[in-house]
């Protein structure tokens, strides 16, 4: 709060044309410090996703694909999809996917972060235990389950047997199918969520806990006024990533089901895949067509993601 | 004060029960949480007769090797190319993400916030769309079924994370450390290499992590990009074992306990880079 700077005894208009000069260099620099990923994102995420759009809006056959000169058809690969038998169950699929996913994700992962928020022994290793699931390779995880839920062999029949619970054929029957890739992808993503909502709950303050336990509130009354609340931001979040998470899961359903038996585990993820790289004839501009409306559901769910992170006054 | 010390001596036998009880109920969730892991693990070591044994055995009691000696036998190959592919993710990905980083957070450069708008969209396009739009440019560009191709397709799920994570991090370095150097007469490529990398080192290591686990893991642009390629990475090794309609499933589990190594061993040395890396991806500051 001392006095102000005397100004520079200089004559202003030298210093200001200097200064714009210097700023100038500045920016420059700045920018050739960010050249590399902003070539990056023009050659390897721009371009791919213009060859995207280009497949999606022509009629490639396998010649045209490695020549060129296919013909420009217009939105003729959309309705094509739209049209087809697999887009609805497709799209139904990846709806319920997505939100039975991320609504068991969220609950297991918000109860155990509660739980471990209360610290005792053993709890930091448990809490690394944890994260095992979320680092595996997708690929070992998804065939570790295909393995665990064999109709014949699978350890979890053997267990339901014991129950006294008929044999489930989880993936070859097509009611149970979905179920199974849901069972595995949520295994996968407790960890995630548990992580951040851990973090989300270190950083509400202990006193406001104490505060509620001296006015009288109980564990539960507690968590669904006080805790539940402040933790509304970080659970808005996580709610929104594992969304945008889900939406992209391929590996699990293709290493587990390849979205059959006929299309009952089908997402856009796995159509797509199918389309343009399972089958000996690829039709890439129908599959690029699906791809690029997976694209849309993610879009329009990132930029909530974003609205909702970048609200003043969240943090 | 006083009166406190009788009340929290009469309530400590309880409360000691009561924690013992939690760790208890924590041992008791973390194995139900971790029995897949396990799980992959008995059936690595069972014997081929074991293994449609009903009920399934629960320890592997007639442990064999087999199943280890096929992935010795068969995987050395993929196991060298994932780790070429993961170690060359790695390089790309500091390389273009360490700079940006260092710009965005002490740089200011005009549109900066458009380019990190960008950033956060890019980490949202699903990898099939991205390996389509791959595929039809490698195939014209003959780069199919190379290692460079891989990691430049692999190094895409990690340098917007990347970037991310070195610009919070650098915003926290001090700006006068900063105004010194430069006064001292170092370029701005040289503060950022002899000031601000060693400082970021934690960035370093958590960005280097995550891009070499997201490389090792990646399925769908090996399947796609490199399915006919002489040098394979080990999920297509896991996955044409699945496809062969191989019933061998020990030695499919086997593979995979390979494959999940390296997952392990950064989880066992770094593992608050890893929690450090999820939180930073979810959350700003």
């Amino acid at each position: 709060m001392g006095p102000a700077p005397a100004p520079v005894a200089r004559p202003a208009a030298v210093g200001r044309a200097s200064r714009r000069a210097g700023q100038r260099r500045a920016q420059a620099a700045a920018w050739a410090f960010c050249a590399p990923v902003t070539a990056y994102l023009l050659l390897f995420y721009a371009y791919p996703l213009y060859r995207n759009v280009d497949l999606s809006l022509r009629d490639y056959t396998v010649r045209s694909f490695v020549r060129g000169g296919a013909p420009f058809t217009g939105l003729a690969n959309y309705t094509k999809v739209i049209d087809h038998p697999t887009f609805l169950p497709a799209l139904t699929h990846t709806l319920v996917f997505t939100v039975a996913s991320i609504a068991v994700q969220f609950s297991l992962g918000l109860a155990l972060a509660v739980f471990f928020h209360r610290r005792f022994p053993l709890s930091t290793v448990m809490r690394a235990l944890f994260l095992v699931p979320w680092l595996l390779p997708l690929i070992v995880s998804a065939s570790t389950w295909s393995w665990m839920l064999n109709s014949d062999s699978g350890v979890v029949n053997s267990l339901l047997s014991g129950l006294g619970i008929g044999p489930v054929n989880w993936l070859t029957s097509p009611q149970w199918s979905l179920v199974s890739v849901i069972i595995a992808n949520v295994w996968i993503g407790v960890p995630f969520n548990l992580v951040i909502l851990y973090s989300g709950l270190q950083a509400i303050s202990p006193e406001i806990d104490e505060a509620a336990a001296l006015d009288g509130a109980g564990a539960w009354q507690k968590f669904r006024l006080v805790t539940f609340p402040l933790l509304r931001p970080v659970s808005a979040i996580t709610v929104l990533l594992g969304f945008i998470y889900t939406l992209k899961v391929f590996d699990i359903i293709w290493v587990m089901t390849r979205g059959g038996p006929s299309d009952s585990s089908t997402t856009f993820a796995t159509w797509s895949y199918r389309l343009g790289f399972g089958n000996l004839l690829p039709a890439f501009g129908p599959g690029a067509a699906v791809g690029n409306l997976l694209i849309l559901i993610a879009l329009v769910l990132g930029l909530v993601y974003i609205r909702v992170q970048y609200r003043p006054g969240t943090s | 004060m006083t009166t406190a010390d009788p009340v929290s001596r009469r309530t400590r036998g309880p409360v000691r029960r009561r924690t013992a009880l939690t760790t208890v109920v924590g041992v008791a969730l973390t194995a139900v949480m971790l029995f897949p892991v396990y799980w992959m693990v008995n059936v690595s070591f069972t014997r081929d007769t074991d293994l449609r044994h009903t009920p399934p055995y629960w320890f592997p009691l007639h442990g064999t090797l087999d199943g280890y000696r096929a992935v010795l036998s068969q995987q050395p190959p993929y196991l060298a190319t994932s780790l070429v592919v993961g170690l060359g993710t790695v390089l790309l990905t500091l390389v273009v993400a360490a700079p940006a980083g260092y710009s965005l957070a002490k740089l200011r450069p005009r549109g900066g916030g458009v380019l990190s708008f960008v950033l956060l969209i890019a980490q949202m396009i699903p990898g099939i769309i991205m390996a389509m739009g791959f595929y039809a440019t490698y195939l014209r560009l003959g780069v199919l079924n190379t290692t460079v191709g891989l990691i430049v397709a692999d190094s895409t799920i990690a340098v917007p994370f990347g970037v991310l994570v070195y610009t919070a991090f650098m915003s926290g370095i001090s700006s006068d450390l900063l105004q010194a150097a430069t006064i001292d007469g170092a370029g701005r490529l040289r503060t950022l290499w002899s000031l601000v990398l060693p400082v970021s080192r934690n960035a370093t290591i958590t960005v280097a992590l995550f891009s070499f686990l997201w490389s090792w893991s990646d399925f769908i642009f090996a399947s796609t990009l490199d399915q006919g390629g002489d040098h394979q990475p080990i999920t297509l090794g896991i996955y044409h074992y699945i496809g062969n309609n191989n019933q061998q499933w020990n030695a499919i589990m086997a593979t995979a306990v390979v494959a999940s190594i390296p997952a392990t061993v950064l989880l066992v040395i770094a593992q608050r880079y890893v929690a450090a890396g999820i939180t930073t991806g979810a959350l700003k500051d």
